[in-house]
């Protein structure tokens, strides 16, 4: 398992990388490289060029101000890990942290690489859909922002250009309201799930109000779902949850670790246990 | 009342003075493996090595039309382009049988595809160049014509009239078939007061080892030698095959094996891709490296298991079981492996089912047959837990049916502890097992009536359950009866050479070899043991074939109670050397010494005479002084082979304890124990962790693994994402007992330990399983792996 030829290069600025894609059609960005080295030595792609971006200065690093999370596209899963402000501003994305893999690919997996990568079966993509968050990309026409709902397009297809460079996530920061919840279901801890949940929600009363929920492992992108939401914005109750399981509007395909009949059932499972998550306020 | 027993008393009758024996010493080679210098093959790196890399097969079936391979040839870094054709001239196709498999048929194998593809994965055209990386990068160059023909992928139709034959030669798909018929199986099943008819499956499934298969054969055109270092459980085995299909005589062949990273019984067979790396060495004069990636592990690591059976028990209302019955199903690819064979799996099965019980009827009827998938043969444990779930998962299904507890059920059915020796149903004759007392051990160590009480009170909450058991027997120690008397040039007997140096050190050499398990360290106490000296002033030569003595290896948990038995003889032999050479320089009677802690004492008394380092002086640089017509005779060899018994047999039991969440069918293990007897335990820390790392393998089959085909033949879950190895994260504790009653075969009274832990753990944790599901209705569970899918369709929620 020795990949093909490549050409490497190593960029100090945004600007030199977006250029040296700009170069080379079909030339790859090479960040924390946890899926794509195995994608290379597995020959399941053979770009002509790889432009390493690890020695971009600022392009890591958490930051919460102005009731936003910013979280550069080189921090590593595990700052966020371990990270006081995404513990205390993003809880859902600590929350998700500990479920993602294993301690070895967190130290070197980048939280731009994993939304950039956008495989429908990560945890991290379903949360920044839940939480509405944004993306910052630079590209051959300057910076821009794209919404998470328009970010992510199809099997690992998203709002990026082949010569842009995703520089950062920012999500709003939690308020005294925010509700969050997430649940997978994996045979191994650190396994891609066999179905998954990323949820965020204001508290209201004792009901939610803004509830986003975010599947993943159950198609091509994560997977919002309106109508379940709506179920469960008005009012929360046995009846509002078991319309809002009827109304997920989910057809999973069937993989190695589970048919699709089952992934849809399972998807009605973690909504049921997700809610009585989002029903506890924050500590 | 709790009894945790990992720590077994040593024995008395081997309790020479500092014995190591029962003992957990540390492993000699755990320095040299933490410190980074274990020497894997991988590690290995020769002058003018060049590197192999296979294209192979992307159909499970097609004919090969033509290969072109101009352009590869003309790549950077490319030595040779190789083909099929090309080995054939130089190598010999083997054929996998053995004479005792009586039937048992296969076809030629090569060592690279000739005319036609039979699996997807197998070798069609070799690249041999410069690095890994440019090997395959030339491999993309090569274009090769396939005409795919039908695959064979349903063992279920494989032996129709309607499926197209493998192998037209052999005139069906039938590999191999055995039928036996003990006692009055319709006449018991009629007189039942219950009978209980279900279908096993088991998944296919594979090693996994961390170390994949890899080989450097280096062909000597000067010496007309060839040395190969193999990560191999039986260098000698191997060394007879290179010589046999090369032409060559074994001693032009040299097989090397230092450390391996695991091998689980994938490493004892021989591989077309290693038989061909060997044969381009010869062809191109020179070194080549060959380490199979993980991709190619997985296609071509032999698989095993994927067994359907059929089975039936018969019980009385009192719990005595009047019968079983099983037709067992297995496809084991397009060749029988060799030279062990595909048949192996299969033919224990017939001969383990109701093993541990009294019961004497029993039929049963076992069909091979060929298939175009990747070849199946001998992995740990081979057909013991298919042997087990079944009759295991028969009895409890049994004992559920009449309302009877588990364990009285096996109470009043196992071999009683004084019934021996007794023969089976099948003809398995044991010399010693110990069910009653290992289950009463295991009864109070697990603290069942507290685990029944806090099941029932837990049930009422909601949460679900179960504990269920296996009591299994175990092949250890085998003689020539698994493999010499079929023909096969395969040792079953083993031999150790000790040598004392001039500081009065002794260096063992041993035929048996080490994957990881610890074999070493138990000849090194073996040997220290028996001779008289401090472990550290042992050394242990083994894996190489011209500095060891004819052995067969490690395999069917035999290197401890053979090869050891052989390192204990040729310690007692030393010693007797050395004893008789002592007397002459103290002038006393030999048998009135003894040597201890590595001098030579007065036995009655236990006082020094004379340090070994001082006898060697004397002996090796001052000959003159000793008396005239002595001569000191510093090495002794001595061979074991069991001859009393076919094999050892071994016997445990094993318990589960897990929780289904039945909202989600996932199963969380929350304890395992296994109580096993294994005779005379040398090392009790390494015995334990044969057992704990056998029980994971076996929760791998019960829950995780499975080598997932489609049905064109191709293989769909071929990488370690994919194929779920279990991991520690979802691993029980495992408590482990003894029981120990020796084999009386041997001085050391030891049997094999290395496979227990799978044999048992698929059948205790369906029982469990099924035990935590049955209030619910649920349909008894016998198709593993146990996937939250099948739970969820079992409980009807899908």
């Amino acid at each position: 398992m020795k990949p093909a030829p490549f050409a490497y290069a190593r960029v100090r600025s945004v600007d030199e990388a977006v250029a040296l894609l700009g170069e080379t059609a079909e030339a790859k960005v090479l960040a924390g490289g946890q899926s794509l080295i195995a994608t290379l030595n597995m020959r399941l792609s053979a770009p002509p060029l790889l432009v390493d971006i690890n020695g971009i200065d600022g392009l890591e690093g958490i930051a919460h101000s102005d009731g936003t999370v910013t979280i550069g596209a080189l921090t590593r899963h595990v700052e966020a890990e371990r990270s006081g402000t995404i513990a205390a501003h993003a809880p859902l994305i600590a929350r998700a942290m500990p479920h993602i893999a294993h301690p070895a690919i967190r130290n070197r997996g980048t939280i731009g690489g994993s939304i950039a990568l956008a495989d429908p079966a990560a945890e991290l993509p379903a949360c920044l859909l839940a939480l509405g968050g944004d993306i910052d990309i630079a590209g051959p026409d300057g910076t821009r922002t794209v919404k998470a709902d328009d970010f992510f397009r199809g099997l690992f297809e998203t709002a990026l250009g082949p010569c842009d460079i995703l520089t950062g996530i920012r999500i709003p920061a939690a308020s005294k309201n925010t509700r969050i919840g997430f649940a997978e279901l994996a045979r191994r801890h650190g396994d891609y799930a066999i179905v998954g949940l990323a949820a965020a929600a204001q508290g209201d009363g004792k009901g939610l109000k803004n509830v986003r929920l975010a599947y993943f492992g159950v198609g091509s992108t994560p997977l919002r779902q309106p109508k379940a939401e709506s179920a469960l914005s008005s009012e929360l109750n046995g009846k509002s949850i078991d319309a809002a399981i009827a109304a997920l509007d989910l057809d999973p395909p069937d993989d190695v670790q589970a048919t699709g009949a089952v992934k849809k059932y399972l998807a009605g499972v973690l909504l049921r246990r997700v809610i009585k998550q989002l029903m506890e306020p924050l500590q | 009342m709790k009894i945790v027993d990992d720590n077994p008393s040593a024995l008395t009758a081997l309790d020479r003075p500092n014995s190591y024996i029962g003992r957990a010493v540390p492993r000699p080679n755990l320095r040299r493996l933490t410190q980074g210098r274990g020497q894997y093959v991988s590690d290995i790196s020769l002058p003018r090595m060049a590197h192999v890399a296979f294209v192979r097969s992307p159909h499970a079936h097609a004919r090969i039309a033509s290969i072109r391979t101009e352009r590869a040839k003309k790549a950077p870094g490319v030595a040779a382009v190789v083909t099929g054709a090309d080995l054939a001239k130089i190598m010999t196709p083997w054929v996998g049988v053995l004479t005792h498999l009586k039937g048992l048929k296969s076809a030629p194998q090569f060592p690279i595809a000739v005319e036609r593809a039979c699996w997807a994965g197998e070798a069609v055209c070799a690249v041999v160049a410069r690095s890994r990386a440019e090997a395959e990068d030339a491999c993309e160059l090569i274009e090769i014509d396939y005409e795919p023909l039908p695959a064979v992928t349903n063992a279920e139709t494989a032996a129709d009239p309607a499926t197209p034959v493998i192998h037209k030669e052999l005139g069906d798909n039938i590999c191999f078939e055995r039928t036996l018929d003990a006692g009055h199986v319709d006449d018991a099943l009629a007189s039942s007061d219950a009978v209980v008819e279900t279908t096993f499956v088991f998944g296919r499934h594979t090693g996994a080892c961390n170390e994949p298969r890899s080989i450097v054969a280096d062909w000597n055109e000067g010496e007309q030698r060839l040395t190969v270092y193999q990560g191999t459980q039986a260098p000698h085995m191997m060394q007879n095959l290179y010589a046999k299909h090369l032409g060559l005589a074994e001693q032009q062949v040299r097989v090397l094996t230092k450390d391996v990273g695991g091998s689980f019984g994938i490493k004892v067979h021989s591989y077309a891709d290693e038989m061909a790396a060997v044969a381009i060495s010869k062809l191109l004069r020179r070194p080549v490296k060959f380490v199979a990636d993980r991709i190619e592990s997985f296609v071509t690591d032999i698989h095993a298991r994927d067994h359907r059976i059929k089975a039936k028990i018969g019980v009385k209302k009192d719990g005595t079981i009047t019968a079983f019955e099983i037709d067992d199903l297995t496809g084991v690819g397009p060749y029988s492996v060799y030279p062990r064979t595909s048949g192996i799996e299969a033919n224990q099965v017939v001969s383990l089912v109701g093993g541990p019980y009294t019961t004497p009827n029993y039929r049963a009827k076992a069909r091979v047959v060929f298939t175009n998938k990747n070849v199946m043969s001998q992995y740990r444990a081979v057909g013991h837990p298919i042997a087990a779930a079944v009759t295991e998962g028969l009895v409890e299904l049994a004992a559920a049916k009449i309302g009877m507890d588990p364990l009285e059920i096996r109470r009043r059915n196992l071999y009683a502890d004084d019934a021996y020796p007794a023969t089976s149903a099948s003809g398995l004759r044991f010399e010693k097992l110990s069910h009653h007392e290992s289950l009463a051990h295991l009864d109070a160590m697990m603290n069942y009536a507290a685990l029944r009480s806090e099941q029932k009170r837990l049930r009422e909450q909601g949460i679900y359950r179960g504990v269920g058991f296996a009591s299994f027997i175990e092949v250890t120690n085998p003689s020539a009866a698994f493999y010499g008397v079929g023909g096969a040039r395969i040792s079953s007997q083993d031999g150790a050479t000790i040598k004392l140096d001039a500081q009065g050190n002794i260096g063992v050499h041993t035929g048996v070899s080490e994957q990881g398990q610890g074999a070493e360290a138990v000849i090194a106490q073996i040997a220290a043991s028996s001779f008289g000296v401090p472990i550290e002033k042992v050394r242990v030569v083994m894996g190489d074939t011209d500095n060891t003595p004819y052995g067969g290896g490690t395999w069917a948990s035999r290197a401890t109670g053979i090869g050891g038995e052989a390192a204990w003889q040729a310690g007692k032999a030393l010693r007797a050397n050395v004893l008789a050479l002592a007397g002459a320089m103290l002038q006393a009677r030999p048998d009135a010494l003894d040597i201890v802690n590595g001098a030579v004492v007065d036995k009655g008394t236990g006082n020094e005479r004379l340090s070994l380092a001082e006898l060697a002086r004397v002996a090796y640089f001052r000959p003159d002084t000793l008396p005239p017509g002595i001569q000191a005779e510093l090495v002794a060899t001595r061979h074991y082979v069991p001859r009393a018994w076919p094999f050892a047999f071994t016997n445990g039991v094993q318990a589960s304890y897990l929780e289904v969440d039945i909202e989600t069918g996932f199963v969380k293990l929350l304890k395992h124990w296994c109580v096993e007897d294994c005779g005379t335990v040398i090392n009790p820390q390494l015995v334990n962790e044969q057992v704990r790392g056998g029980i994971v393998q076996g929760i791998g089959a019960a829950l995780f693994e499975q080598c997932l085909y489609d049905e064109r033949g191709q293989l769909l879950n071929g990488n370690m994402a994919d194929y779920l190895v279990p991991m520690a994260a979802e691993m029980p504790d495992i408590e482990v007992g003894h029981v120990v009653s020796p084999t009386s075969d041997s001085e050391l009274g030891a049997k094999g330990a290395g496979e227990a832990g799978t044999a048992g753990a698929p059948a205790c944790v369906m029982n469990a399983l099924n035990d935590a599901l049955r209030p619910l209705g649920a349909t008894p569970l016998t198709d593993m792996p146990f996937t939250p899918d099948k739970i969820l369709r079992a409980l009807g929620k899908v």
